[in-house]
């Protein structure tokens, strides 16, 4: 082993029935048998067909828009162009979302009239009886473009003179960390190490194209049935169609796959507008083309970092500038400016911190939401920074990272205080451990190792005043039903708060009913993004669920004459834990209760940690609730004739806090973890002036069971996180650390660092070669 | 050509139809009702459309519905139900290898055409049999498991009985 595994801090956990365990997900079955409805898979009678006409221009005055011939075609029941619904906006306002109070949210013509900014972006909507014709239609719209001048690529954008996409400047956001005094820092340090990394765009690619139904019922509300992230978009969509907020109805799907492309809005404005014209049902399904122009891709970035440290590698100071392409529009691009800022230093304990972040906006793609945030982003940049630090100084990366790790009640950049366990050398050496014995070269192969390590906040940023709800109820066959508004992307979001109502009220998980997603009818828990389900929605579901067993215990303790406190549930069975040979069945229990009139459900908010922003001139203060810490580690087989780089091992080490579910959290684990190799290695989104030229599964390759080998899932649980039950998040932080891992393990098979990602062979071959040809000099 | 009336025989139940000839069997499917069999690229990339024609596991997006005249189809909701599950289904529910479970359906077709004619793969023949099914969920180790544990079941209950409609097993 190349680095010795100490044990962990001793801790005790408490004994659950329930959670933790690698239980059959509730919605597991449904989907296995093809009996789950999906968005597309839904259709009513009298239903329209809808499609988008979008922009074949990336910056261009649209001069002449024509659609009479499609209006006229027979079977077409409408066609909407932004002069017809000249108010739909598409607006989202965060409140302080930068500290520079400039343009802050998005605010998007949901239909392009007068320019184009991007192509791909919508221009007129169709409604037709068949998809047949609505393609037909497609067809009859006339339309002339003006070309106008076009900027592609961020670091242009920012100059004087530049195309202005998002006037004045085309800055977008703006945020800054100020901690100590980087320059006496650097005048501390040893050496200064210099690098700029490249991370480049990434694509969901979730195998569920965007889709939805909607229709107008008997009360008149506009009913969107739609695979989403975010149910709480109806309050958007009724400002976009000009409707009061509860006159919009989303019924959320189980989403086939999210990753943050279905955060924002996708059909849901479009499919409003067009059943509300024609007062008919309304489905739209993207084409994976579609998919691709329609929703918003990982942010690219253009990272520097400038590191000074001693001899020992104790870091003294850290300047980062980066920059980010936001594309044609905002969307969430300022907030994930902020997470890739406050990020931006990694998870070290570092006195001096300068960060200057910019969004610029282009007449890219736009760019949002992606699994992560603007954390992978950050994670490639700081941790090849480490490596390139450790080998300047001739020290095992390691021990470098040792001397600098954040510790239990170390302070962020931005000053927050680290409250829970941060595992950091735990996770690095168990990860690493993992891989076991390098396997050796052969030939031209070269064989290198490599690990990194990062932080990732789980829970949304404070100064949003996150809040959830979750309902819990005993039915009076002993029964359980949970009502909240989580969407499910497939990650157990559901099903996580069953487990934890199946364990506070002591009943098998298959006794568990939840009803979801429906912003009418089950109470609002928010988004499920930010990796924060678990921790909101979960910690609502317990405070529901404990208030309804804290009811069904004051009865049994009567029953028992016992303390409540001398109680327990477990497998529907009431008993007195010093005696469990007395016990009462829960569904007696129920009964007496109800009887009695006694309330057996429980309607619970939790709320986040509320604070105020940070501040906008030195970054300072809280931004999130906690983070989680975790490492991941490979080894790479790299062909230095042909530049083919193999994952031979992968092994991830998070410490997730509890496993609500076991085999969920290792799904999580593995599968962000692929996600980030494909990130490292092999996904290449190609676009040229704007132009995606790489629209389908085809040509933006993901990674397929052949590209990788399996990723080895090494869950730690310090019961430390804020989560219910001391759980902390695992759907985001899991793709984080994965591709400067690769990045580590290549450099330590060819003794050369790329700076860009993906790893491509040509890139692997153009780092050899000019690795000779400095040798050469 | 006009619309022209075939016969698809369907997880057991028959169809007659009239459908253009430009039509692929996915779309024919979904339009009657089959939506277990899902579309995400209309293209053969990504294998989420998987059936069974005639026993053979197929992409059913890159078949035009007219070539399936007469065939026996078999989809994933053909295979089981949740009552009375197909070992696979039971495999993927229980070791996790379902996320999002757009990919499943077609997955677990692909699986069961390789358990067809090799009821105890390894793993490379597992990773080979689902290579032309993409999974953006799972990084596809669990589906791994769930198909080497349904094989094992399936090999210590002998010969198949389970969706008998148009597989071969």
């Amino acid at each position: 082993m190349k680095y010795q595994v100490k044990p962990l801090p001793p801790f005790n956990l408490p004994v659950l029935h329930t959670v933790g365990k690698p239980l059959r997900k509730v919605d597991a079955m449904g989907k296995a048998v093809g009996a789950t409805v999906y968005a597309g898979d839904y259709s009513m009678l009298q239903m329209l067909h809808g499609k988008v006409f979008r922009s074949k221009q990336s910056s261009a005055r649209i001069t002449r828009l024509d659609v009479s011939k499609a209006r006229a075609l027979p079977g077409v029941a409408c066609v909407i162009t932004g002069f017809d619904v000249p108010n739909a906006r598409l607006v989202s306002d965060m409140p302080g979302q930068t500290g520079q109070k400039q343009r802050a949210g998005s605010d998007v013509p949901v239909l392009a009239s007068e320019q184009v900014r991007f192509y791909g972006e919508p221009i007129a909507l169709i409604a037709a009886e068949t998809l047949e014709i609505a393609d037909k239609a497609m067809s009859l719209i006339e339309i002339d473009y003006e070309p106008l001048p076009g900027v592609y690529d961020p670091l242009e954008a920012m100059k004087p003179g530049a195309p202005v996409v998002t006037p004045p400047d085309n800055i977008v956001a703006r945020w800054k960390i100020r901690k100590g005094n980087v320059e006496s820092g650097f005048e501390q340090a040893d050496l200064i190490v210099e690098n700029t990394f490249r991370v480049p765009y990434q694509e969901h690619a979730y195998l569920e194209p965007e889709a939805g139904v909607a229709w107008i019922d008997e009360r008149g509300v506009i009913t969107i049935r739609v695979s989403t992230q975010v149910i709480e978009h109806f309050r958007t969509i009724a400002r976009a169609v000009g409707v009061p907020q509860n006159k919009i109805r989303i019924l959320g799907t189980m989403v086939g796959g999210g990753f943050g492309g279905k955060e924002d809005i996708t059909t849901e404005i479009y499919l409003a507008l067009l059943t509300k014209h024609t007062a008919r049902p309304v489905k739209i399904v993207y084409t994976r083309e579609e998919s691709f122009l329609a929703h918003s891709k990982r942010h690219p970035y253009v990272i520097k970092h400038r590191t000074g440290v001693k001899k020992n590698g104790l870091i003294t100071a850290s300047k980062i500038e980066m920059i980010s392409d936001s594309g044609a529009y905002p969307y969430l691009s300022a907030y994930v400016l902020l997470y890739t800022t406050v990020m931006a230093p990694g998870p070290y304990r570092i006195d001096n911190v300068q960060v200057d972040a910019i969004s610029v906006a282009t007449n890219n793609p736009y760019t949002s939401a992606f699994r992560g945030f603007g954390g992978p982003q950050a994670c490639f940049a700081y941790e090849q920074q480490m490596d390139d630090i450790a080998r300047q100084l001739g020290l095992d990366p390691l021990e470098v990272r040792k001397v600098n790790y954040l510790r239990t009640g170390d302070c962020t950049a931005t000053g927050q205080v680290i409250e829970s366990a941060a595992w950091l050398e735990e996770t690095a050496t168990r990860a690493m451990a993992a891989l076991g014995e390098q396997t050796i070269d052969y030939g031209s192969v070269k064989i290198g190792q490599g690990f990194a390590s990062y932080f990732q906040s789980y829970g949304r940023i404070t100064w949003l005043h996150d809040t959830s709800q979750s309902w819990v109820g005993i039915e009076l066959d002993g029964t359980v039903t949970v009502r909240a508004g989580v969407p499910d992307l497939g990650a157990g979001q559901a099903n996580s708060l069953c487990q934890i109502a199946a364990e506070v009220l002591g009943v098998p998980l298959e006794r568990v009913t939840i009803y979801c997603t429906d912003s009418a009818l089950t109470p609002l828990s928010g988004t499920s993004t930010a990796t924060r389900q678990l921790y909101m929605s979960g910690n609502a579901t317990l405070t529901a669920a404990t208030t309804v067993r804290n009811v069904l215990l004051s009865r049994a303790s009567k029953h028992f004459e016992e303390d409540m406190e001398a109680l327990d549930i477990v497998d529907s069975k009431v008993f007195i834990k010093s005696d469990p040979s007395k016990t009462l069945d829960l569904v007696d229990l129920v009964r007496m209760c109800a009887s009695e009139g006694m309330h057996l459900s429980n309607l619970a908010l939790f709320k986040a940690p509320f604070t105020d922003p940070i501040n906008p001139e030195t970054g300072q203060g809280q931004v999130w609730p906690d983070f989680t810490f975790g490492s991941f580690a490979v080894e790479v087989a790299v062909d230095t004739e042909t530049g083919e780089v193999t994952i031979l091992k992968a092994a991830a080490c998070h410490d997730i806090g509890r496993a609500i579910n076991w085999a969920a959290a290792e799904g999580q684990i593995i599968g962000g973890g692929m996600q980030g190799l494909g990130y490292g290695l092999m996904e290449n989104l190609i676009v040229k002036e704007g132009v995606i030229k790489t629209p389908s599964l085809s040509e933006y390759l993901i990674p397929t069971s052949m590209d990788y080998p399996d990723i080895q899932a090494i869950i730690l649980e310090s019961g430390t996180g804020l989560g219910p039950f001391g759980a902390k998040g695992i759907g985001e932080p899991s793709v984080t650390p994965a591709a400067p891992a690769v990045a580590s393990a290549i450099a330590n098979a060819i003794g050369v660092s790329i700076p860009e990602i993906p790893i491509t062979p040509e890139k692997v071959l153009a780092a050899l070669d000019q690795a000779q040809a400095t040798v050469m000099k | 050509m006009k619309p022209q009336m075939i016969t698809l025989h369907i997880n057991g139940r028959t169809h007659f139809v009239a459908l253009n000839p430009n039509l692929t069997l996915l779309v024919a499917l979904r339009d009657l009702g089959y939506t277990d069999v899902k579309c995400g690229c209309e293209k053969g990339d990504c294998g989420a459309c998987a059936v069974f024609l005639n026993g053979v596991a197929v992409n059913s997006c890159l078949v035009l519905a007219w070539q399936a005249d007469e065939a026996e189809i078999l989809t994933a909701a053909g295979l089981g139900t949740s009552e009375h599950p197909h070992p696979l289904q039971t495999a993927f529910s229980d070791a996790g290898a379902i996320q999002c479970g757009y990919c499943t359906p077609g997955m677990i077709i692909s699986a069961k055409s390789l358990l067809d004619h090799k009821p105890h793969p390894t793993e490379a023949e597992i990773r080979d049999a689902i290579s032309g099914n993409l999974c953006r969920c799972t990084g596809y180790a669990q589906i791994i498991q769930a198909v080497e544990s349904a094989a094992e079941k399936m090999a210590a209950e002998g010969p198949a009985v389970f969706g008998g409609a148009g597989g071969e097993g």
